[in-house]
């Protein structure tokens, strides 16, 4: 197991969070989301919960969405890769800005080989459906990307995704 | 405990029942395929509906992110026992967010009528919708017996507590009418429709 580096970019992310006004917070946890997850919880701001499946986060962000409350989903490499149905089909059918952060397992010194190759069908699946993805890598900066990332899906209604790399998130900062 | 012996009825017809209850800008998500064809048949045009493509399975988390969006709101959600058993686990999310304004209609016909009438696995082992969702911690979870008791129990979910669910036996019909197949366009008219004031 990797175990995150004392680094603080769990407040870049909520504080872009905060800033693009997302509210709603459904997840299905993952080690690395665990100082994330835990600084969303205790924050008054957010309404923050479990899912049992990922495809339901995205449904319930889709239906928050529609209705005023801006949302993000938080997952694992492996959530994402049960979505390609509910993305097409939904969020990019419908142009509904609905974001998604997703911890990165599989790639920098994974050790079980069936994530790994999970990992490697997850750009592809974003690219095919044409979803803007940013790897999220360096402290300095992730806080601008995920600001900008958020602002222009808005804007734009169409869904993001940001990937916090290993680089990120056990990288000693 | 299994399916109960209640009457079985028709899916255009209770959609109806459902719409002629609603005048405060109540939102109705429409699961895929009959669900959302019998809603369309029922209000073509009123923007509070959404009418739900290929993502089966998440008619009720979609109501349950409106809900949650919206607590003054009342929110509807009309699902096929087929798209239920596939995304199960919502009724436990649902139950622990507790939307008091979130109802959830579950049509049982007992099988994937719109990919050819197969029977659902739940059918064939007598799955109870209700008593799954009991189970699942949606306490106030009712099979209506036949009509009189579906608008009683619509009335009722509109009018107090939940999160209420409300199973109902169906016959084999399809849908009435296909939606048109313009999703950006019913995105944008649910989403203007959620920014006005309920009535
Ligand atoms: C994830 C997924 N699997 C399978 C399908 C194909 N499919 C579309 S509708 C349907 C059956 C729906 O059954 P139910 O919810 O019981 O509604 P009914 O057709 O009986 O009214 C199936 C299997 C799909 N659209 N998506």
């Amino acid at each position: 197991m990797t175990t995150a580096a004392p680094s603080h970019w769990p407040g870049e992310i909520l504080a872009a969070f905060k800033a693009q006004d997302v509210r709603l917070v459904p997840y299905v946890p993952d080690n690395v989301l665990r100082p994330l997850i835990a600084a969303i919880e205790a924050d008054p701001h957010f309404t923050a919960f479990p899912c049992a499946r990922e495809e339901e986060a995205i449904g319930i962000a889709a239906g928050a969405v529609m209705s005023g409350m801006r949302a993000a989903c938080l997952m694992q490499t492996s959530g994402f890769a049960t979505l390609p149905n509910a993305l097409a089909s939904l969020v990019c059918a419908f142009q509904l800005p609905v974001v998604m952060v997703v911890s990165e397992r599989g790639t920098l010194g994974e050790f079980n080989p069936g994530q790994a190759i999970v990992c490697r069908t997850m750009r592809p699946i974003l690219d095919s459906m044409g979803i803007e993805h940013h790897t999220l890598t360096r402290l300095d900066e992730c806080g601008f990307q995920a600001d900008r990332a958020l602002r222009q899906a808005f804007a734009t209604r169409w869904p993001a995704c940001l990937i916090l790399s290993p680089l990120l998130t056990a990288r000693p900062q | 405990m299994t399916r109960p012996n209640t009457q079985v009825m028709n899916r255009a017809a209770l959609t109806k029942r459902i719409l002629g209850k609603l005048h405060k800008r109540e939102a109705v998500v429409g699961g895929i395929g009959n669900s959302n064809w019998d809603l369309w048949a029922a209000a073509p045009s009123r923007p509070e509906n959404f009418y739900m493509l290929g993502s089966m399975g998440l008619a009720a988390p979609i109501a349950l992110g409106v809900a949650l969006a919206q607590p003054e709101r009342r929110v509807l959600a009309l699902e096929g026992d087929g798209s239920l058993l596939m995304q199960l686990g919502c009724l436990s999310t649902i139950a622990a967010q507790a939307p008091r304004n979130l109802i959830i209609v579950v049509w049982d016909n007992a099988i994937y009528q719109i990919t050819g009438g197969q029977p659902t696995p739940a059918a064939q082992s007598g799955t109870d919708w209700v008593a799954i969702a009991r189970a699942s911690g949606i306490a106030k979870s009712h099979w209506a017996a036949d009509e009189a008791e579906f608008d009683t129990l619509i009335e009722t979910a509109l009018t107090t507590d939940g999160p209420h669910l409300i199973a109902a036996r169906i016959d084999s019909e399809p849908g009435r009418h296909q939606t048109d197949r313009d999703p950006v366009r019913f995105a944008q008219a649910f989403t203007r429709a959620m920014a006005l004031p309920i009535g």
